[in-house]
């Protein structure tokens, strides 16, 4: 892999885990009033797949979705303002920081309730087939959306139209506090999808170089026509669910794995990798990372200098 | 009053200017959209079968192909889901349900998603879809096979919601639906199926949000939502007998209501009477009625009234169901009780039609067949 394809993934990484952490710093200014479920800890998934998509594929989420929208391109400004509620922000106002959205980009938009964006990436994907372009569409789901009704609905209509979609299960264990013991039989969840009669295998999600050899594969294959792939990545979120703090006083993860999966964290790894092989040296990631610090500070500035929506506009935009 | 068309052979070919049924003009509708706009396309659970729900999709996949005339798994809300991100992406679906009791499995994409996409992200991307559902009655389809939820999809937000009465509107209503750029709700009575009357024959659009005075009179107005206005107008036909002749208001579309037309209306006659099959409770018609009441410019003289379905599942058996539908009957003494008309000549009246000429209560007429 050349070094330029993998200072890109680190540059990704690096952007969507310093923007993550700077949300969560000021989140407790209260001006950021709408949820926001970091995904710190779970970066290298959404790198390592965004950065095989070209610009005009087409990607949904869910309510953990920064990630996913920085990966594929979208634009910071615009995501930092949609979370203060700004007329500037990529919903104008109207999504928050669960209702990403990036047309330019490719990143179609993300929802919050599970399973509910499957159908609807599973529906784009049918509509590019009809129009026999060949733009792929991926989604990003969790592990709690393969106990909905609507995602087996989903695979099956998939795989009975051989349609060009990627589907990314980020397993990270835990549906808010549940644990999948509680939730799912001992069985791979991959596997569930390779009933539905589709190729599906489970990789570490935290390693990103192994995401990006997989979905690069995967990729070429729906390319190729040959109908949706889904992948399983076992990754792990650092912080609370649904906010900007660690809760494992809370005790409702093991210590042990808590210990162990931050070990495995996608960035420090990465970045080590990169060093240890020589691929770069220090100064050029401290460059990387005062760079990123900049853009950040800036997209903060833009969201907090930008206006509310106007009373008048409250209307604007019920009906096309 | 429309007749019931089952004397005309089904596969008659109609010329211009000839009477067409309601189902008729459905597919008529469907056909020439599938032929103006490549992106239109229909799906839904026996859409390509034999019946082609009810005849509206009768014979189109052998005219346009598997590609845009298609039948699918029976996994209504993700399907809907699918039509969704179809339309987002430049297509026009058209998903058909034969029970609008089956669309309850796809609520959470309809109310989540279809309604709220254009105004969630901005007004950066439309959901041009169309939903036709049919509404069954009576022939004992009981609880789950006879429901009225048009009051469900006209709370929503973003949400059209159309009910055509005649095959002219089902037709023009279909048409405008499709080229909507938002989701459209479809409902369709089975009742309605087999009515005809004049449809031209070309492309042409009745507008959403329309309502339309059906029948013209004075001293009250009766505002109908779908088959109602044809029970309404049958309502009519026997109070002209005694003197009385109500106005009657045919809804066409429930949301974005056409309130002005009503109000004009209600405002001349002063009376307001409201039949809609939904159920009572938190209904359509007390929609209007509070719209009438909140409007301060218009005095009503009497109380307004509303006919509707009981607060109750319906029962399949023929021995409960007669006391379950409103029927024409039911309109017309309202409407006596309302304008303090003669309500023994009425009583009379009932009494002879229903020696004379059974009135069927689960059928829409005596030689119904089905399909159920």
């Amino acid at each position: 892999m050349s070094s330029k394809i993998l200072l890109s993934l680190y540059r990704k990484l690096l952007l969507i885990r310093q923007t993550e952490e700077k949300i969560a710093e000021k989140y407790q200014e209260r001006e950021m009033r709408c949820p926001v479920h970091l995904s710190i800890g779970q970066e290298a998934v959404a790198v390592g797949v965004c950065d095989n998509l070209k610009k005009e594929d087409i990607v949904y989420s869910n309510h953990r979705c920064h990630a996913h929208y920085l990966a594929k391109g979208g634009n910071l400004n615009r995501m930092i303002a949609e979370i203060y509620g700004k007329e500037t922000g990529c919903a104008k106002g109207r999504g928050g920081s669960m209702h990403l959205i990036d047309l330019e980009a490719g990143f179609w938009g993300a929802t919050p309730i599970v399973g509910n964006s499957v159908p609807v990436a599973v529906g784009t994907a049918f509509a590019n087939k009809l129009k026999n372009n060949k733009k792929i569409t991926a989604v990003f789901l969790g592990d709690g959306t393969v106990e909905t009704g609507v995602f087996h609905e989903s695979l099956n209509f998939a795989a009975l139209k051989k349609l060009p979609v990627l589907f990314i299960c980020e397993n990270n264990f835990f549906s808010v506090y549940t644990h999948l013991s509680e939730r799912q039989p001992a069985r791979p969840i991959y596997k569930l999808a390779q009933g539905h009669g589709m190729e599906a295998s489970k990789h570490d999600g935290n390693n990103v170089l192994e995401v990006y050899k997989t979905a690069e594969e995967a990729i070429k294959k729906i390319r190729n026509g040959r109908g949706p792939v889904f992948l399983e990545f076992l990754t792990y979120r650092h912080r609370e669910h649904c906010g900007p703090n660690f809760d494992d006083d809370l005790r409702y993860r093991n210590e042990k794995e808590v210990k162990f999966w931050k070990k495995k964290d996608p960035v420090a790894n990465f970045e080590n990798y990169l060093l240890k092989n020589k691929i770069t040296s220090q100064g050029v990631l401290d460059d990387i990372k005062n760079e990123m610090k900049g853009k950040i500070d800036r997209a903060f500035n833009f969201a907090q200098k930008s206006r509310f929506p106007s009373k008048e506009s409250l209307y604007e935009g019920l009906y096309a | 009053m429309p007749k019931k068309a089952d004397f005309l052979p089904k596969n008659l070919y109609m010329k211009d200017s000839m009477p067409k049924t309601y189902i008729q003009s459905i597919n008529e509708a469907l056909d020439l959209c599938l032929k103006k706009d490549e992106s239109v396309f229909i799906i839904g659970l026996g859409v390509p079968d034999p019946k082609g729900i009810f005849g509206a999709t009768r014979g189109l996949r052998e005219k346009y192909g598997e590609k845009r005339v298609m039948d699918m798994p029976v996994s209504e809300n993700s399907i809907t889901g699918v039509c969704i991100g179809a339309a987002i992406n430049g297509m026009r679906p058209v998903l058909t349900h034969q029970r609008v009791d089956f669309s309850l499995l796809a609520l959470e994409q309809v109310i989540n998603n279809a309604a709220k996409w254009h105004y969630m992200f901005g007004g950066q991307q439309k959901v041009p879809l169309v939903i036709k559902m049919t509404i069954g009655m009576g022939w004992g389809q009981g609880p789950q096979h006879s429901q009225n939820l048009q009051a469900i999809y006209a709370h929503i937000p973003g949400l059209k919601v159309v009910m055509p009465s005649t095959p002219a509107d089902a037709k023009g209503l279909m048409i405008s639906a499709i080229e909507d750029n938002n989701p459209v709700i479809y409902l369709d009575h089975r009742w309605l199926h087999d009515t005809f009357g004049n449809v031209p024959d070309d492309y042409y659009k009745i507008p959403i949000g329309k309502a339309k005075v059906i029948k013209k009179g004075e001293g009250i107005t009766i505002v109908s939502t779908s088959y109602m206005t044809i029970e309404s107008l049958k309502a009519v036909s026997l109070l002209n007998k005694i003197g009385i002749n109500p106005e009657v208001v045919d809804v066409r579309t429930l949301k974005p209501l056409d309130e002005k037309t009503i109000f004009n209306s209600v405002a001349k006659t002063k009376r307001l009477l409201v039949a809609d099959l939904g159920y009572r409770e938190l209904g359509f018609a007390a929609e209007v009625i509070a719209r009438v009441a909140e409007n301060l410019k218009i005095k009503l003289s009497v109380n307004p009234q509303r006919i509707v379905s009981p607060d109750l599942p319906t029962p399949s058996s023929p021995g409960l169901s007669k006391y379950y539908y409103p029927r024409y009957t039911d309109v017309a003494s309202k409407v006596v009780q309302m304008v303090k008309g003669d309500m023994d000549k009425l009583d009379q009246l009932i009494k002879k039609e229903e020696e004379s000429n059974k009135i069927p209560y689960d059928v829409p007429d005596e030689r119904f067949m089905g399909p159920f």
